[in-house]
This record gives structure tokens, C-alpha cells and sequence, in this order.
């Protein structure tokens, strides 16, 4: 029995936009509500697949799809999912949820808004599913559009330059992409990406180097790995709050997640050999990103920079290459969603009610804003791994991954990244400090702590980062399941 | 013994957690006295299991219970429990933290009264009792990492308790930040333990060093990363810098965490993996020495302090260090037998400190003087403790403190001398604290305007019974606690490598130790130091004043505590890292990587508006061109062809 479950969760948020386009003239709340909905439904089908996954079968695709579509090239359209997309499924149907929810008060051209947004949904969804290099590669583009709009229509400060910045760094990326995609199928014949994936090679037109480059330094920029990773605070800063949330909790997730379905198991062989350069931009991007974190004075830059740092510790898991590290990447970016998502949120909520982000300029908020400090602190004590956090988990996956990877001098990286956490403590105590500890200023006597419709967002994040971080072995199980045969094609 | 009770020995605070922060704060802002009572009765509950814990252990054969085990996650070879030990070590240390949290508890209800976060307080309390339960109970270093962090979430949430004030706020970022670096070194251990053996399981690793299967190096460079944990938490040099700050927090907390329980979790996990430590003499000598350094450092900072708190904090850490001696000379017994009487005299100190400053609104030594009369009962447990803790016979600090100054003795004379010289400092700086504090004439307390919180100030008066109460019972533990080894009792309960495997005789065990030269000459060096202190501070024959203008600059440096602060706080963080290195990194990124970027696109656009020059759309141009070019192509032609 087929019922094409992977499909309805990609395009229930299509017909969603597609109805509120539809609607001649909606008001504010009639579209957030068609939005809420078509988010809800593809967040339970979602949910339905997870129920429905089966963990005793390593490796093998789940809810497969496949139907011709463009023969001239041997291109299908094919879906399914694994351990390693399915919880990055998951977590973007949830993330899909709880941005409509944040998005409640938008009154600027809602209706444009909401299209977008689940546009953005859709199309990131079709990345984790995407069996096939062309389709893969549709919905990665597609992503762009929206995000543009959103950015420059809804966006604040400097959000032209930013959504330009954004798109055409990332177009420049997706170049290389295309080209690493043609160079793949004028080699294989295929796009199949399972079929790819542990493929002997034999003599080909172009080294295989060179093929691992074009495809990664797509991903490289999406990740974003250091020195690729400056319009990360641009189009974080000034982007809607919903956008940055998506951005830092799913968007970024593609690279990491085309890392490791793309090229380390296309070319297991090329990642071993380049492993200590990736490995070396993975400690660089924690050290030196939780550097320029500390410096920062935007209350959202600074949390735009610290995904810099925390990304360099999915970049460190992926290219120490065992299945324990790789493990730990594939959580850490599930974890980094979640967390860094629910920063986001929360500084969209402190920006909505004290109109800046300077963080010179706000003090003492607990007193006023206790529920909004209480959630903000737990999300960043999960931000510095925090046992009972996901966070921690992840973390600690990785470290311990990466202490046993065969990798040359891979302990030193290991430990280079246990320092990380100890910056990581700084920078987030600091800003906690700064921000709501300290004497309340009186200018902001009057603000109004978190409504309803925020309280069920940012609760719900919160219940899900607890959820991941004292029983991690519900997402951990499935996990394996996707990462154990990727370990073996590499063999470390 | 049922297999449920150690688990719900760790479950019932964090209930109470649970029901204090998700039930009474949220929905019975009303009614704040609840949380206490339910804080109360699940710690009280917790005690009553405890001992019946203790009395199992010392009745079961080895001293040794049950391993629960579940599995928590599993990630490749990485395999994670969750499970329970119940040994000796585990046994006494869950008595200790539950009866001193129970006292703490039932006193804060009078020092807290009507503070606004009342409940919150509760609430965190909880959390942190059922964490320290956690990491006592835990079977393996990874699940004991886990409650460590969660005990330092603890002691940042109650510090920063009234985060209002900017000094909290700073005492529990730094206090988190600078554990946090020591517990680099245990996470790097528990890499290498995992990395080497495969296991987190406390008794699996210790089959392992005994079988030799963990040897050599690793095992040094293993303990010596748990031994950097430990140095965080219980605040050895050079990370001891945050437990005087950390003195800005409600002071039962400082009684529970930064006396009794949190900052003795050090000391506790190096016991945990003793034989990792007993295996490595390299790692045994640093533990010795780092600790009778720390011991004697502290112990001259507290000598010069005007803030009790300061001044019991130092001893705190110099106490610490007596226990870290205590196990690199000694053994897990002598170790832990001196947390145990330290965290019932020490926590009594603080809440008498705590009571002094109910009465007076103030911690400053030079405003107080003369409390005795007012407050009778506060001063005559003060005594007690500070009895206790400058080691005279026959109370609990005298037993303790005579154990590791033996093994000491035995062992390290150059380590002993340190010691010896601690126990005068001791001596000396708790009976100034008394002097100061107690005699004399009253000097006015708090001055009327005054920023904090932790002052409830309305005339001298004794504290309520509620308060009261919890410290005539720490008085008790402070002068019979140390009997529970006169006949070796203690020492025999942790069995493994110990030298007081010897039972002896009640009477001669009580009154032995005086006929020693040994415990005599302590007890001799601790009596001089009182007698200094009577004669600087209540008979004024040598003046204070005078010895410190005669010593001037070492007064300074340890009045500003040898500067360390200054090094930590305004060198390395806020010179070398935050406007040296990180603002590099910070305008390397603008300037350089991002200016790269913009570059190109510069580049792209500036390459592209002088090409545009060329299609401005005038035909008359284009015309020209193209005669230009014609030309050029029909002389070209001509000359060459």
C-alpha cells in the first residue's frame, strides 16, 4: 500500500498557498489560519511516517516514490526518506508549525507572507526527500526565491543587500553544483542518488577531486563552512524573525545533509582524503566563529555568528568520518535546529516588544518579560550543551566520535572542539547577563510578556529540546539506521 | 532494600523540582510557603531512604549493593547507561547531602520569608539536590558528567538568585565559565577513558586498572583530566577564583552548595575513581600537592578578609584542599571522612553567618561586634563550628583533620609542614571571625540605605526558631560526627586500600590521640592560633592595626587576594581575548573574508559598468565603430595581401 505519504507532506503546504492565493481578497486571519492549517496537516503526515518508519532496516529508503520524469536524462521523481532525513523531515514540518505561529501579528501583506513562507517550507522538505540529483537540485533552487522575498518585503535594517548577498552567494554555489551534477551524470548515466552512492568508479573525463569540489563547495557555502560563511549574519540579522528561524534551524541543514548524502557517499574515497583540510575549517569555524560571536553587539548577530561555530561542530562530525561522529553530525544539526530556531524565535520576541536588538540597550528584562527570559535561558543553556538538553547529546556524540576517528591528529580536533563549548559558556551567560539580569531599565515597564499563541511556540520547542535530551534514543535509533551503511561505504 | 529506593532517593527532589517550577509558580502564585513544605517532605523522605541506603551497605557483604542498568542511547559502538551504584563511598555521601539539604531547606523558610521568589528558589533548590543525588548515585562517568553539569546549572541559578543585583549576576557567570574550564579536563578524560576501554561503567574501569588493562600514561593523563574537574568544582588553585564570588547567592545556598555538597563533589569524584588515582603515584602527587597549596593559599587570604562570608569561603577552599591532601596521602576514607564533618561545621558557620546577618543586615565584620548577648544561641553554635574547624578535641574537625595530618606526616613532610601551618591560619582566622563578629561592642550593622537583598534589618534580635533549630543540629553533627571513627568504624566501611583496617576499643580510641605526639602538637599549633586571635582581638595586647601597617604590602597582596582576579578577569579575558584576539578575529572577518566577498562583487559590477560604456545605444556610435572597423580591415587587407 502506497499512499504517497512523502508527497503529501511536501505539497500540503502547496495547497495551502495555493488557496490562499486563491482567495480573491483574504484578511489577516483567515490566511494565517489556512497557513497554520496546511503546516499542522504536513507536520502529522510527517509525524504519521515517523510512526510508520521501520528501524530494522538499515539503509534501505522508506515510502519510496518513483515516477519518470524527464527520460531524456534519466530523471526520476523520486522520493524517500531514511534515518538520516527523516528526522530532518521532521523537524522542518515542526519548524513549518511553530513559524506560522510566530508569524500571528504579521499585518504587512500577509497574504504574499504566508504564500512564501510555506513555499520555503516545501521546497526544503523536497531537498531531504529528493532521491534523484535533478529533483535535488529543483528544490535547492527553489529555496531561493522565497527566502529572497521574504528578506527584502519583510525584512529590516539592511535586508536588500542582505537577500541580494544571500542569493547570489548562494547562486554561485549551486553553479559549481550544477555542473558537479552533469559532471556525475555524464560519468554514471544516473541521478539516482542511492544508486550513486558507493558506485565504483572507473576511469573518468574529470579527477574525482575535482567532481567532490564542484559538488561541495555548494554545501560548503550553505552550511556554511568558514571562510564561506559571511552572508550567514547578513541575511540573519535582516530577515523576519520566521525567516531566521527556518534559515538557522533548517536551511542551513541542507548543506550538512548534501554533504553526506551527496558527496561522502558518492566519494567515501575523496572525503578520506581531504577529511584533515575539512576537519582543520571545522575547528577554525569553532574557535574563530565563537570569537567574532563574543564581539558581536546585535542581540541577533550574535546568535546568526554563534551558527557559525555550532555548524563547525556538524562539519567536524561529518569529516571525522566513523559512524559514531557522522551520528553525532546528523544529530547535532537536528539539535541545532531546534535550538538554534528557538533563539531565534526568542529574540524575535524580544525585538517585537522593545523594538531594538542592540544589546547595549536593553538590561534587566527578567523583571518584565519572565516567561520570554525563562524560555530565552533554556535555550541557551541547551545552545552551550547543557546535560538534559539535546544539545548536550549531540555534543557530546560528536566528541566522542571524533576522539576515536582514525583521521590523522583527529584527538586534537576533538579537544580543539571541547574548548569550543567553554567559549560557547561565555558568549551566551554574557548576553543572558547583559540582556535580562542586572537592574530593569524603566522604559520598559510596560512591555507584555509572551501571549498565548508565542507561549504555545516557544513551549513546544522547549518540550522538544527536553524531550531529545533525556530520552536521546528516539531519534538516535532511527539515525543509525541512515548513517550505519554510510560508515560502512567509507570503511574507517 | 527494595531496588527502587536509591532511584527514588534521586526522583523525590527532582519531583519536587518538577512540581515547585511547573505547578506552584505557574498556577498557586498564592500560596509560596507550599514549595517549601513540598521541598521539605521530598528531602526528608530522601534522608530517611538515605539511611536506610547506609544501614543495607554497611550490612551487605563488600559493603557493596546492586547495579541497576538501562540503556540510555546507542550510537555505533558508543554505548550509553543509565544506572545506579551503591557502595560505601555512595552511601555515606547521599546521607551527608540529604540531612544538610533537609536542615538547609527547613532554615531557608525563615531567611527567604517573603522574598518574592520564594517559590523559584524552591524550585531550584530542588533541582540542585536531586542533581548532587544524581552524581553521588550514578554507575558510570558519563551519567556522573551529566549531574556534575547539572549541579554547576544549580549553583549558577541559585548564585545568580538575585539576578538584579549586577555583582550576582557576574559571581554566577563566572562561576559557571571558570567550572566549566576545569571540566574541559574531565570530558577530555571521560574521550580517553571511552577512547581506550569502550566503557563509561565506573566498576567495569575499576576491573580494568586492576587487571593492568588501564595503565601507563593514559591512565595518568585520565586522572589528571578527572583531577582538572575536580580543581573547578571544589575550587583548587588556580580555578578557586569563583567560590568567593560565588558567596553573592542567598546564604543557605552558600551553606549547601559552596560548603557542604557542590564544592565537595570535587573531592567526591576523585574518591569515585581512587583506584584510577591509587594506580598513577604522578596523579596521586599532584592531587597532594595542588591541595595542601590550595589549603595554606586560601587559608592566608581568610586571614585578612572583613566579610564572614569571604572569610568562611576561604576556608571553604582551603578546607577542600585538606580534603584533596587527605586523598593524595591518604585513601578515599580519609578524604571523605573529612567532607563529612567538614559539611555539617562548615554549613553550620554559614548559617550562623546567615543568622548574624539577619539580625544586623550586613556581613562586614568591622560593623558587627557584641552579637553575643543578643543573640545567644547563634553565637554559642558559631563556636562550636569554629571549634570544630580549627580541630580541637573532641570535636568532629579534630578527627577528621588528625587523619590527614597522620597520613600526611607519613607520607610528605614538606606536605605536612604546609598543613601544620594551615591549621594555625585556621585557628587564627575563625576565632577573629568569632572575636570580630561576637565580643566587643556592637558597631552599628548595616548602614540604613542599603542595595542588596539579603538583609532583613530591624534591630538586633535572635533569629526564629525556624532558623535556629537547623543549626543547634548542625551543632550536634559538628561536635559527634567525627565519633563514628574513633573506633575505626568509618575508616573499615571503605575497605579497599585502607590503613585503618584495626578495630579498637571506644575508650581508647576517644582519648588515644592525646596520648600521640602527633595530635597533640596540632591540637597545640591550633590552641595558638586562638590565642593569638583573643590577643589581637579581645585584649588588643598586639594591634592590628600596627601589624598590618608594618606588613603593608603583604596585606595588599593578600587583601587583593595575589591579584588573581585582576590576571584572570582584566588580563587574559578582557585584554588578550576580548580586545585582542576575538576583536582580530572580529575585523579579520569584516575586513578580510567578508571584504573578499564584496570585493568580487565589486569587481563583477565595476567590470560590468565599463563594458556598459560600450552599448549606450547610440547608433551614430555603432555606425562609427563599424567604419572604423571596415577601414581598419580593408587597409589590413591591402598592405599584407
Amino acid at each position: 500500500m502506497n499512499l504517497n505519504l512523502l508527497s503529501w507532506i511536501i505539497f500540503l503546504p502547496v495547497i495551502g498557498l495555493v488557496v490562499i492565493a486563491l482567495l480573491p481578497k483574504p484578511g489577516q486571519k483567515t490566511v494565517r489560519w489556512i497557513a497554520l492549517m496546511a503546516a499542522l496537516a504536513s507536520f502529522i503526515v510527517s509525524l504519521a511516517v515517523f510512526f510508520m518508519f521501520d528501524k530494522s532496516l538499515p539503509g534501505q529508503m522508506q515510502f519510496v516514490e518513483k515516477v519518470s520524469w524527464i527520460p531524456a536524462i534519466n530523471s526520476f521523481y523520486s522520493l524517500g526518506v531514511d534515518g538520516l532525513s527523516l528526522p530532518l523531515v521532521m523537524l522542518m514540518t515542526f519548524l513549518g508549525v511553530v513559524s506560522v505561529l510566530i508569524s500571528w501579528k504579521i499585518d504587512l501583506r500577509p497574504k504574499e507572507y504566508f504564500i512564501w513562507l510555506l513555499m520555503l517550507e516545501s521546497s526544503i522538505l523536497g531537498v531531504f526527500m529528493s532521491l534523484d540529483l535533478v529533483l535535488f537540485f529543483l528544490f535547492w533552487e527553489v529555496e531561493l526565491i522565497p527566502m529572497f522575498f521574504l528578506i527584502t518585503i519583510w525584512g529590516s535594517g539592511r535586508k536588500e543587500y542582505a537577500a541580494y548577498k544571500y542569493l547570489i552567494y548562494t547562486l554561485t554555489g549551486s553553479a559549481f553544483m550544477l555542473a558537479g551534477i552533469l559532471c556525475t551524470y555524464f560519468i554514471t548515466n544516473t541521478m539516482d542518488i542511492t544508486a550513486l552512492a558507493g558506485m565504483q568508479f572507473g576511469t573518468t573525463f574529470i579527477p574525482l577531486q575535482f567532481l567532490f569540489f564542484l559538488l561541495m563547495i555548494g554545501f560548503c557555502i550553505k552550511l556554511p563552512v568558514f571562510p564561506f560563511h559571511t552572508w550567514l549574519p547578513d541575511a540573519h540579522t535582516n530577515a523576519p524573525t520566521a525567516a531566521s528561524v527556518i534559515l538557522a534551524g533548517a536551511l542551513l541543514k541542507m548543506g550538512g545533509y548534501g554533504m553526506i548524502r551527496v558527496c561522502v557517499s558518492m566519494l567515501p574515497q575523496v572525503a578520506v582524503q581531504y577529511a584533515p583540510i575539512m576537519c582543520v575549517l571545522a575547528v577554525i569555524g569553532i574557535i574563530y566563529g565563537a570569537g567574532v560571536t563574543m564581539r558581536q553587539t546585535d542581540l541577533k548577530r550574535l546568535i546568526a555568528y554563534s551558527s557559525v561555530s555550532h555548524m563547525g561542530y556538524v562539519l567536524l562530525g561529518i569529516f571525522a568520518l566513523n559512524q559514531v561522529a557522522l551520528s553525532g553530525a546528523a544529530l547535532q544539526m537536528f539539535s541545532h535546529g531546534l535550538i538554534t530556531g528557538l533563539l531565534f524565535a526568542m529574540v524575535g520576541t524580544v525585538y517585537d516588544r522593545t523594538h531594538t536588538r542592540e544589546i547595549n540597550t536593553l538590561r534587566g528584562l527578567a523583571r518584565q518579560l519572565p516567561v520570554i527570559t525563562v524560555v530565552f535561558s533554556v535555550a541557551g543553556l541547551a545552545s552551550l550543551g547543557l546535560p538534559g538538553t539535546v544539545g548536550f547529546v549531540a555534543e557530546f556524540i560528536v566528541f566522542n566520535g571524533t576522539f576515536t576517528s582514525l583521521v590523522p591528529f583527529a584527538q586534537v580536533y576533538a579537544l580543539i572542539g571541547v574548548l569550543g563549548i567553554v567559549l560557547t559558556s561565555g558568549y551566551i551567560l554574557w548576553m543572558l547577563q547583559r540582556v535580562f539580569y542586572e537592574y530593569p531599565l524603566e522604559r520598559y515597564d510596560h512591555l507584555k510578556d509572551a501571549d498565548l499563541v508565542e507561549k504555545i511556540a516557544i513551549f513546544s520547542f522547549v518540550a522538544v529540546i527536553m524531550l531529545f535530551g533525556i530520552c536521546p534514543a528516539i531519534i538516535t535509533d532511527i539515525i543509525n539506521t541512515g548513517i550505519m551503511p554510510i560508515a560502512k561505504l567509507i570503511g574507517l | 532494600m527494595p531496588t527502587q529506593v536509591p532511584w527514588l532517593i534521586f526522583l523525590l527532589p527532582f519531583i519536587s523540582f518538577l512540581l515547585c517550577g511547573l505547578v506552584l509558580r505557574p498556577f498557586l502564585p498564592k500560596f509560596p510557603k507550599l514549595a517549601g513544605y513540598v521541598t521539605i517532605a521530598a528531602v526528608g523522605i530522601s534522608c530517611a531512604l538515605s539511611f536506610w541506603v547506609l544501614g543495607a551497605v554497611i550490612a551487605a557483604p563488600n559493603h557493596m549493593l546492586m547495579v541497576d542498568d538501562i540503556t540510555w542511547a546507542v550510537v555505533g559502538d558508543l554505548e550509553m547507561h543509565v544506572g545506579v551504584l551503591v557502595d560505601a563511598l555512595t552511601a555515606v555521601m547521599v546521607v551527608v547531602v540529604t540531612c544538610i539539604s533537609l536542615v538547609v531547606q527547613i532554615y531557608s523558610q525563615g531567611y527567604m520569608e517573603g522574598d518574592t521568589g520564594y517559590t523559584r528558589y524552591y524550585a531550584f533548590m530542588s533541582l540542585f539536590t536531586a542533581c548532587m543525588l544524581g552524581l553521588v548515585l550514578a554507575n558510570n562517568i558519563l551519567f556522573m558528567f551529566v549531574f556534575w553539569e547539572g549541579v554547576g546549572l544549580g549553583s549558577y541559578l541559585l548564585i545568580g538568585f538575585w539576578f538584579h543585583k549586577p555583582s550576582a549576576a557576574d559571581a554566577a557567570k563566572k562561576a559557571f565559565i571558570v567550572t566549566r574550564f576545569g571540566d574541559l579536563g574531565f570530558l577530555a578524560a571521560i574521550l580517553i577513558l571511552f577512547a581506550n576501554t569502550g566503557t563509561f561503567d565506573t566498576e567495569a574501569l575499576y576491573k580494568l586498572v586492576a587487571t593492568g588493562a588501564l595503565a601507563g600514561s593514559t591512565l595518568t593523563w585520565v586522572a589528571i583530566g578527572i583531577f582538572a574537574g575536580a580543581c573547578g568544582k571544589s575550587a583548587q588553585f588556580p580555578l578557586h577564583v569563583w567560590l568567593p564570588d560565588a558567596m553573592e547567592g542567598p546564604t543557605p545556598v552558600s551553606a549547601l552548595i559552596h560548603a557542604a555538597t557542590m564544592v565537595a563533589a570535587g573531592v567526591f569524584l576523585v574518591a569515585r575513581f581512587y583506584p584510577i588515582f591509587s594506580h598513577s603515584p604522578e596523579a596521586l602527587l599532584v592531587v597532594a600537592v595542588i591541595g595542601a597549596f590550595t589549603a595554606i593559599f586560601a587559608a592566608s587570604i581568610g586571614l585578612v578578609m572583613n566579610d564572614i562570608k569571604r572569610v568562611l569561603a576561604y576556608s571553604t577552599i582551603s578546607q577542600l584542599g585538606y580534603m584533596m591532601l587527605g586523598l593524595g596521602v591518604g585513601g578515599v576514607a580519609i578524604g571523605i571522612f573529612h567532607l563529612s564533618t567538614h559539611a555539617f561545621f562548615k554549613a553550620l558557620l554559614f548559617l550562623g553567618a546567615g543568622s548574624v546577618n539577619h539580625s544586623t543586615g550586613t556581613f562586614d565584620m568591622r560593623l558587627m561586634g557584641g552579637l553575643r548577648k543578643a543573640m545567644p544561641w547563634t553565637y554559642i553554635t558559631f563556636v562550636i563550628g569554629a571549634l570544630s574547624l580549627a580541630g580541637i578535641w573532641p570535636l568532629a574537625g579534630f578527627w577528621s583533620k588528625d587523619e590527614i595530618l597522620i597520613a600526611a606526616f607519613a607520607n610528605n613532610q614538606a606536605l605536612f609542614t604546609l598543613a601544620i601551618i594551615t591549621v594555625f591560619m585556621t585557628a587564627f582566622y575563625m576565632f577573629r571571625a568569632v572575636f570580630m563578629t561576637f565580643h566587643g561592642e556592637y558597631r552599628g550593622g548595616a548602614p540604613s540605605e542599603h542595595g542588596g537583598h539579603d538583609e532583613h534589618s530591624h534591630g538586633l534580635h535572635e533569629s526564629p526558631a525556624v532558623m535556629v533549630v537547623p543549626l543547634v543540629i548542625l551543632a550536634l553533627g559538628a561536635i559527634g560526627g567525627g565519633w563514628v571513627n574513633v573506633t575505626g568504624f568509618f575508616g573499615s566501611l571503605f575497605g579497599h586500600g585502607e590503613a585503618v583496617a584495626r578495630e579498637i576499643s571506644l575508650v581508647e580510641g576517644f582519648f588515644g590521640p592525646l596520648t600521640h605526639p602527633l595530635p597533640l602538637i596540632s591540637l597545640l599549633v591550633a590552641l595558638a592560633g586562638i590565642f593569638l586571635a583573643y590577643a589581637m582581638y579581645i585584649k588588643k595586647w598586639v594591634s592590628a592595626e600596627r601589624i598590618t601597617q608594618s606588613v603593608k604590602p603583604i596585606h595588599t597582596l593578600l587583601y587583593r587576594k595575589y591579584f588573581m582576579d585582576e590576571f584572570y578577569e582584566g588580563f587574559i579575558v578582557k585584554t588578550l581575548l576580548y580586545n585582542w584576539l576575538f576583536k582580530l578575529f572580529a575585523m579579520f572577518d569584516d575586513s578580510v573574508v567578508d571584504g573578499t566577498v564584496n570585493g568580487t562583487a565589486a569587481g563583477a559590477a565595476g567590470a560590468g559598468s565599463a563594458l556598459r560604456k560600450l552599448q549606450n545605444g547610440q547608433t551614430q556610435l555603432y555606425a562609427f565603430t563599424i567604419a572604423i572597423g571596415v577601414v581598419a580591415i580593408a587597409v589590413v587587407v591591402l598592405l599584407f595581401s
